[in-house]
């Protein structure tokens, strides 16, 4: 474990080092991993621990980056604390209806659900144009960090500097939650439904009770990544919501590994930075993604983290 | 006996799938300290018995009470607050999960702490305590921390037990207990339940079971079903007199072993 403790603060030295040794260029793909890391650390909750696949999650953080959209442009809110907050609490509030419905099922009727109900909010972004921008998306103001107005900042000096750092704390806050969460009794309750929720059921786990709960945290993370991302590129559109866009999740997911609390977070990393360089190389991205996804799939069904690390830390 | 005395009565079960009649009419009285075995051919409606006595399925005419109360239907997870517990005709555990983990399960939903969402379970001693005493007296303790999937099939079937005994029921419902175990190690499995049970307290035990020797070796009571209706209901030495149940249900003399 202490080999571990290790890992885990090597990597926290190298994210906080990494803005005074990088180009500005990478360290705003950094912003994208702080975002993303959070976003399928809630992912994880529901597909490495509770066995199920939410094919929508882009619903979640479309609704937190345009709730940081519609606060900064809309209402003068430029407190990201705030913005974070409230975000996280519409994430929850809209997870728990769509819950309700969805945990009813498992498997490929889960995720086929947790999908329609994204692109059901994705026409609502492009239908409501008055409200949403449409296409066109919305702009997302710059905004406060722990009260402290950086309006007159240099814009790269503002996202490699202080936000970069804001940004990188909340992804810390926020794994330590998720942390405790899988280490709590609810947590073991989540894996024992992920195993065989028949019998979990008949060692008294309330099976859908705590499906849900699985489902709402797991939306509230995925709102707070969101939100945390609508700044990095100042402007949200509703192809955050699009279902490729949680198809991209469940790839950096599966990418880093499921059955580790750190691999869907590395799979982020890796996700964005290949994304940048296979991009740069050929328009067909995706193709060359596609047999990423294949590959790993068929040789390293543990992802990348079963390369990295054996067990420590691991979820199941 | 008195009919105040049964823990477990169902009165008049009639279960249908569609137009298949599973159970016609079955009636069956479980009193405290009792040991009591279902037994039948296949499709004789044990399975169909066991899951309208768990809560399960909802009987489409009769009821089926608890300590007085009506169960029909109520589902697993109330039952076994209740105080009803089951294990599963096939080996039902957690496979990832530690041996410990998988007791600590049934622990955790027993003390109503699977909502704490923030509290440490490495750090409760309370619930690790209580499911290494449960690993004990299975005989499972020393293999506490290896993966359930890595157990014998034996142990497995052990570990599928043991978790339903961590929640202290009152009654407990074993759906052929010894299935899948063979046949050197089916008399220790029973041995160790049935200790197991006398230390926990279980008031009683109620079993479907195909092995006649595990039947005729440990039940109070024998309800031979066949085709949906109880045939007989009565102590092991008077089943083994009966020529009629011998003849339908268990189909030879229960001493007949193969040379």
């Amino acid at each position: 474990m202490t080999a571990a403790r290790v890992v885990v603060g090597a990597a926290v030295a190298a994210v906080l080092a990494y803005p005074l040794a990088a180009s500005p260029y990478y360290a705003t793909h950094m912003l994208m991993f702080f975002g993303y890391a959070i976003i399928v650390l809630g992912l994880n909750l529901l597909f490495g621990y509770t066995g199920l696949l939410s094919f929508g999650h882009s619903l979640f953080v479309a609704l937190g980056a345009y709730a940081a959209a519609f606060l900064t442009s809309h209402f003068g809110v430029r407190s990201m604390e705030l913005i974070l907050v409230v975000a996280a609490v519409a994430g929850a509030a809209v997870a728990a209806p769509v819950g309700a419905l969805c945990v009813r099922y498992a498997r490929i009727y889960f995720a086929m659900l947790t999908l329609a109900f994204a692109m059901l909010f994705h026409s609502f972004l492009m239908k409501f144009y008055h409200v949403t921008g449409g296409d066109e998306g919305m702009r997302v103001l710059r905004p406060s960090l722990l009260g402290w107005d950086l309006a007159a900042v240099p814009k790269i000096q503002f996202l490699t500097v202080h936000y970069y750092y804001y940004a990188s704390a909340v992804l810390l806050i926020a794994a330590v939650v998720m942390w405790r969460i899988v280490g709590s009794p609810f947590g073991l309750c989540l894996r024992s439904i992920r195993e065989n929720p028949e019998k979990a059921a008949s060692l008294g786990v309330s099976v859908a009770r705590h499906r849900w709960a699985a489902f709402v945290i797991s939306a509230a993370y995925a709102a707070v990544g969101g939100a945390l991302l609508a700044p990095t590129t100042g402007q949200v559109d509703p192809s955050l919501a699009y279902w490729t866009h949680s198809g991209n999740m469940v790839f950096m997911t599966l990418l880093g590994g499921f059955s580790h609390f750190f691999g869907p977070a590395l799979g982020a990393l890796v996700f964005i930075h290949l994304q940048d360089q296979v991009m740069s190389l050929i328009p067909y991205w995706r193709l060359v993604f596609g047999a990423i996804l294949a590959a790993i799939v068929i040789f390293a069904p543990g992802g990348l983290m079963s390369f990295v690390a054996r067990s420590p830390g691991s979820a199941t | 006996m008195s009919r105040d005395a049964a823990i477990v009565e169902a009165v008049g079960i009639r279960k249908l799938y569609g137009d298949v009649c599973a159970l016609d009419g079955v009636s069956l009285a479980v009193r405290e300290g009792e040991f009591v075995s279902v037994i039948g051919p296949n499709g004789a409606g044990k399975t169909t018995l066991i899951n309208v006595l768990a809560g399960l399925l909802r009987p489409n005419a009769g009821t089926v009470r608890f300590k007085g109360r009506d169960i029909g239907g109520i589902g697993p997870v109330r039952l076994a607050r209740l105080g009803m517990a089951r294990s599963f005709q096939l080996v039902s555990i957690f496979p990832a999960l530690t041996v410990l983990e998988m007791v600590q399960v049934a622990i955790v939903a027993r003390l109503r702490r699977g909502r704490r969402l923030f509290a440490a379970l490495a750090a409760d001693r309370e619930v690790r305590e209580q499911a290494l005493e449960v690993l004990a007296l299975f005989g499972l303790a020393d293999r506490a921390e290896l993966p359930s999937r890595h157990l014998a099939q034996g142990d497995k079937k052990l570990l599928d037990v043991a978790s339903a005994f961590a929640l202290r029921p009152e009654v407990i419902l074993l759906d052929e207990p010894t299935s899948g175990v063979s046949t050197r190690d089916k008399t220790a499995v029973m041995e160790t339940l049935v200790a197991a049970s006398k230390r926990i307290g279980i008031r009683a035990i109620i079993q479907v079971e195909h092995d006649m020797d595990i039947v005729f070796g440990y039940s109070d009571r024998i309800v031979a079903l066949h085709q949906g209706r109880v045939l007989a209901d009565a102590p092991p030495e008077v089943i083994r007199a009966d020529e009629a149940v011998v003849a339908a249900v268990i189909g030879r003399p229960p001493e007949w072993r193969p040379t």
